[in-house]
């Protein structure tokens, strides 16, 4: 008897898998998912280490010689780091004192100029993956310009998820007159081929690494907000939500305690899949020089300058930044899907 | 739609209007008496209440007649007849072709699901993707203009015929290279879609060739959704070509506005975006007209 009564008594207390622990499971057993995953954490650890300055915090240092050979190809000629050299006038200089007017300025400014401490650190011929015009790295430039991008990316999918989350869950549970507002309003936006909208934002306001974000976000909310809003005129009807209104939860309450979390997986695919929009904007727009600031570094910006200096065979900044970004976006795309399918075991 | 136009036109006005830098010091320059942008801000209604500022806003959008570009001013409506011919002949050649190389491609993908040319083509699709648009054009330009010397690097003539056989080429199939791998993409689960259901099973059953199949049944109802996406790229042929305009130096609509956001020319953007705003429901009104006969399923209401 007892050896019967163990496993009866067993099964109550395991509780069955929750919707995250199951989906858990599932990304583990895929084996791209996991490699992606790893990835894009490796790059999370990236970023974070650079915000922190940890790791390529001295990227606007002028380390090398302008045009720094990678330092695989060291013995490339360099004619452009020459040519500084070359710029200086040859043979004694004209001795032309007695006509200048500013002759006897000269010893006193002489002395100013000396007051004032100057370094020129030494300068290396080559860097690990060359440098750009002024001599920076070109590898440190690339991490920081991750950070620059993942970040705006990250942050600009979070604020359109916000809004399209919000005014979806409005749209969709009350619906009446509320939801035809909100679906004029979105009607608007969309009317509005997208990149009109992003260039009429930002010819208002400006430039900067903040303005990128409220761009992207304000411009891009209108996907999530469809599917956010079905899911809700789905949900709002359900038994599970009605029963929470007869035990009394408030209208908010349903919305984002009851049903958010259920539908919360949508949301979730649908972040990642912009932040991969956003980051190509981010860039975009980086490059067409109404993005980041100039004193910042993007993925964006190094392509800006890599266009000039391809035609002089300088590629590496573009290989740098063409590849930081195919590396990442590629692992990103990859794990949206693997985590799609994890989360919705329907599909297929 | 007249209630969408009308809100285009409001998120436009307020955009610019509480949001944007004040007008009269823009067209006033760096140097200006207190009594010039005076001036400036009576002629252009600027002391009046918003109201009215909206109303004249609404009166030039209805009119046709946006004035003049602040910064060079040519009129507005020259502006849109003289870039526009040049954004169609390179974008409809990009869009026809993209559509016309996707779906054979999709189709033979969708065929050999699972086997190794389904996953070889669906990751190099991928990593295609991940690659900025931006990438591609620079190196394309670079490769095949620059070093090869195939096609000229960039410009613009006033013939139609020299454009589309010399200048837009290159730009035709950088474009088509890139928006190649999302199509083939999006189009394969249109396919796969269709492979599953019931009548495949029945057309085999009854003994039709594979070729039949596909070209016949299977390609016939995945067009449907084909053509839904289509109607939706459909409007980006006016200003979606713009980062191949800026690179090439093609005069088009998309260049254009991108040099208005530089100079701040609002007239500029805000008719480009009014217009082709209404112009995109224009088109999105007459492919639902459309759609109806190519499925009749659909019923309009």
């Amino acid at each position: 008897m007892a050896a019967i009564a163990q496993p009866m008594a067993a099964a109550p207390a395991e509780r069955s898998q929750g919707v995250w622990a199951a989906a858990w499971t599932r990304l583990k057993a895929d084996r791209v998912g996991m490699v992606c995953l790893a990835v894009v954490a490796a790059f999370m650890a990236l970023i974070l280490l650079s915000a922190a300055g940890i790791v390529a915090g001295g990227w606007q240092l002028e380390k090398g010689v302008p045009y720094a050979n990678p330092g695989f190809l060291g013995q490339r000629p360099n004619v452009e780091a020459q040519s500084i050299d070359l710029a200086a006038p040859k043979g004694p200089p004209v001795d032309i004192s007695d006509i200048d007017p500013l002759a006897p300025k000269y010893a006193e400014w002489d002395k100013r100029a000396a007051e004032i401490q100057t370094s020129s650190p030494p300068r290396a011929e080559t860097l690990p993956f060359g440098g750009d015009r002024w001599g920076r790295d070109v590898l440190a430039k690339s991490i920081k310009g991750a950070q620059i991008s993942i970040f705006v990316g990250v942050f600009a999918a979070i604020m359109a998820t916000c809004i399209g989350t919000v005014l979806g869950a409005t749209g969709g549970y009350f619906g009446g007159r509320v939801g035809d507002f909100l679906e004029w309003v979105y009607n608007v936006f969309t009317a509005i081929p997208n990149i009109l909208l992003i260039f009429a934002f930002a010819a208002v306001v400006g430039r900067g690494i903040d303005t990128v974000i409220v761009i992207l976000g304000l411009t891009g909310w209108t996907g999530i907000y469809r599917l956010v809003r079905a899911e809700y005129i789905k949900h709002a009807s359900r038994e599970y939500v009605r029963a929470a209104q007869a035990i009394g939860a408030s209208h908010p309450s349903r919305m984002f305690v009851h049903i958010l979390p259920n539908i919360s997986h949508v949301v979730l695919v649908q972040l990642s899949l912009l932040v991969v929009g956003f980051i190509k904007s981010e860039v975009i727009l980086s490059f067409l020089g109404l993005g980041v600031p100039i004193e910042m570094v993007s993925w964006g910006t190094m392509l800006a300058e890599a266009q000039t200096e391809l035609v002089i065979g300088k590629w590496w900044q573009l290989a740098a930044a063409t590849a930081f970004m195919a590396v990442f976006l590629t692992a990103f795309s990859l794990l949206t899907d693997a985590l799609r399918d994890a989360l919705d075991p329907k599909l297929r | 739609m007249v209630p969408t136009l009308a809100g285009v036109i409001l998120l436009i006005f307020f955009l610019f209007k509480f949001f944007g830098g004040d007008p009269a010091e823009i067209l006033a320059g760096q140097v200006a008496t207190q009594e010039q942008i005076e001036s400036i801000r009576r002629q252009l209604g600027l002391d009046q209440p918003w109201w009215v500022q909206l109303a004249i806003f609404v009166k030039q959008i209805v009119s046709f007649d946006f004035g003049k570009s602040w910064m060079t001013n040519e009129q507005v409506s020259n502006i849109f007849a003289s870039r526009l011919p040049a954004s169609l002949t390179v974008m409809v050649p990009i869009l026809v072709l993209e559509v016309c190389l996707a779906i054979p491609l999709a189709m033979l993908v969708a065929y050999y699901r699972g086997r190794l040319i389904d996953r070889a083509i669906v990751i190099v699709c991928v990593l295609a993707m991940s690659i900025s648009f931006l990438v591609y054009i620079i190196v394309g330009q670079y490769l095949f203009a620059f070093l090869l010397g195939w096609f000229p690097v960039q410009g613009w003539s006033d013939s139609f015929w020299k454009n589309l056989t010399t200048y837009a080429p290159l730009p035709i199939i950088l474009a088509t290279m890139v928006s190649l791998a999302p199509q083939t993409r999006l189009y394969r689960t249109f396919f796969l879609d269709e492979i599953g259901h019931d009548y495949v099973r029945t057309a085999r059953a009854k003994g039709l060739d594979e070729r039949r199949i596909m070209f016949t049944h299977v390609l016939r109802n995945a067009l449907i959704p084909i053509l839904t996406y289509v109607a939706l790229l459909l409007p980006g042929i006016f200003a979606g070509a713009f980062l191949i305009e800026i690179f090439f130096s093609i005069p088009g609509l998309g260049r254009e506005i991108y040099l208005a956001v530089n100079r701040s020319d609002y007239p500029v953007i805000q008719a480009v975006t009014v217009y082709l705003a209404a112009l995109t429901m224009v088109i999105n009104l007459v492919t639902d007209v459309l759609y109806k006969f190519v499925d009749p399923r659909v019923v309009l209401r």
